[in-house]
């Protein structure tokens, strides 16, 4: 293949590692914005979400896009569900101390792989692809299922954007965000609204790992990658910044799609930590942070 | 005259360390009171005290009926207390209009209650898309206002209100506050100088060390000025 054309292949697949990044960033960049949680955990939700999707989509048979619509949805509403129990049971009582809620985070991630190791195994399992007919190009043929993830992936963005911005139950959040103790003198159930973004945070890694599993087999150890991942995103884009971490999951995914494809994928890792090592040393509050209260 | 607020004997603690104690305080019905007293005599923990921020932990705080003391923090603004924190703390990455849109939501006011407050402040109604950050000191401490008014409420508690503006604007904020008074609304007025609360005030209530001293009519406190440094040292 000419070097055109196995650019526009990398390319797209870093857009897909892009959507899908971008996605999960956003949950942890919520949290920590909402929050001020550090949530070390956010690569389970993560995997939760693909296992579950294996194991939704199993229970139906006959067109996998029946089983897989379902995972859409079931999925995402049972680690939302999770994520809530563990904040009323455990991050609430912490007081939301930071350092108390790392420790605690921590043992959740580690409660989750080993249940999941318990009751799902060790076994890599896919989850077959709604649709997946190859888009002729010129050069090469593409799954069409991938660019779907990308424009879903767009539209939930836009949709969490919308939300933040435009609805009172953002206002609300971004209040929260900016001032806690005087939001709840303006009437605002500080505790209720950590509890749903602390949810909203964890399902949207789910759905972010229900898209990738058509592509990328469910395993109890996949929740690594995107952690470690979402971190970098959230803090070359900046802690809090919506626009910083869409911007920054592009141009991570992007490097490490086309560094993956033309290099290596270590390469592509070892880039992307010393970029977050160059945001940190000259512009600390990330591309698109406002300064740190 | 009936009382709006009353303090019975609050006792406040940040950790192990005693703030308020004992703390009395009666508001009446459409009245200004004054509260006055050093820097770390427990002003501003009073007022957190009322708005449930800093839960009493012995002691009533009665708005009317409700105890206070058993509502949550967030469901206090609710029954009708707003409250204008020290140093404005506006929701500063937010717009004007999204800071009254905050004040509006907490008793779930609407258009009405959102033009007569930005009627009372104009000002505002020229900078609604402006970040709040972005506001003059004394456009910041109109929107900490009007954000307060946007609850209706019947008691108002304004945490120094005064600190760091201009004459023109402290006259600005006491006439607001006088016009309330015509409205029955009742308001804690917290402040550091006399001078400023005088030609408002239609009592003063000292506070020290967390405890309460004598609550004078203003009446007493402008025949007698020298009675102030009795009870803070300053003027
Ligand atoms: N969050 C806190 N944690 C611990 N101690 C506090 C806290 N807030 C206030 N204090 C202490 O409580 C005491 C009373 O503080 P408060 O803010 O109520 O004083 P104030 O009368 O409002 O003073 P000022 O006029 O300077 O605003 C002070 O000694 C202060 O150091
Ligand atoms: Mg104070």
């Amino acid at each position: 293949m000419a070097f055109g054309p196995y650019l526009l292949l990398a390319t797209l697949e870093g857009l897909v590692m892009a959507a899908v990044l971008a996605l999960t960033a956003l949950g942890l960049s919520l949290v920590f914005g909402v929050m001020r949680v550090v949530n070390v955990a956010h690569g389970e939700f993560f995997m939760l979400g693909a296992v579950l999707a294996w194991w939704v989509s199993s229970l139906v048979s006959g067109n996998p896009a029946i089983g897989f619509l379902l995972a859409l949805i079931v999925s995402p509403l049972i680690v939302g569900a999770v994520a809530l129990v563990s904040e009323r049971l455990v991050l609430r009582r912490l007081d939301y101390k930071p350092e108390a809620t790392i420790v605690a985070t921590i043992g959740l991630l580690y409660i989750i792989q080993q249940l999941v190791l318990t009751f799902y195994g060790p076994e890599a399992r896919p989850v077959v692809a709604p649709f997946d007919f190859r888009i002729r190009l010129p050069w090469f043929g593409y799954s069409s299922y991938k660019l779907a993830v990308i424009a879903a992936s767009i539209l939930l963005v836009l949709a969490t954007w919308f939300v933040l911005t435009r609805t009172k139950i953002g206002l609300v959040m971004r209040a929260t965000q900016y001032d806690g103790e005087i939001a709840q003198a303006f009437g605002v159930p500080v505790d209720r609204v950590y509890a749903g973004v602390f949810a909203l945070g964890a399902m949207l890694a789910a759905v972010a790992a229900v898209l990738i599993v058509p592509i990328q087999q469910a395993h109890y150890l996949m929740g690594l990658d995107p952690l470690l991942l979402s971190f970098i995103v959230v803090i070359i884009g900046g802690l809090g910044s919506l626009r910083g971490t869409v911007v920054a999951a592009v141009l991570i995914g992007l490097s490490d799609g086309i560094i993956s494809v033309f290099f290596s994928p270590t390469l592509a890792k070892i880039i992307a930590t010393s970029f977050v090592a160059l945001v940190l040393v000259f512009r600390p509050q990330g591309l698109f942070g406002a300064e740190t209260r | 005259m009936t009382a709006a607020l009353t303090l019975e004997n609050v006792d406040c603690f940040y950790g192990n360390v005693q703030v308020l104690r004992g703390f009395s305080l009666e508001l009446m019905q459409g009245e200004v009171l004054c509260l006055l007293g050093r820097n770390g005599a427990g002003k501003t923990t009073a007022l957190k005290a009322i708005m449930g921020l800093v839960p009493p932990r012995s002691g009533r705080i009665m708005l009317g009926e409700t105890d206070l003391t058993r509502l949550t923090a967030h469901q206090v603004p609710q029954a009708g207390v707003a409250y204008v924190p020290q140093g404005r703390r506006l929701f500063a990455e937010l717009t004007v209009a999204e800071n009254i849109e905050i004040g509006l939501m907490t008793r779930k006011k609407g258009k009405a209650t959102r033009e007569s407050v930005l009627d009372l402040f104009p000002v505002l109604r020229e900078r609604l898309k402006q970040r709040s950050g972005t506001l003059s000191g004394g456009e910041q401490q109109m929107l900490a206002m009007a954000r307060a008014l946007c609850l209706e409420p019947q008691v108002l508690l304004l945490d120094e209100p005064t600190e760091g503006l201009m004459p023109s604007m402290i006259a600005r904020i006491r006439e607001t506050v006088a016009a309330l008074r015509e409205r029955g609304v009742s308001t804690i007025l917290v402040e550091q100088r006399v001078d400023a609360v005088l030609p408002v005030a239609d009592r003063v209530a000292f506070i020290e060390n967390g405890q309460n001293r004598d609550t004078l009519d203003v009446e007493r406190l402008r025949a007698d000025p020298d009675l102030v440094h009795r009870y803070v040292g300053v003027g």
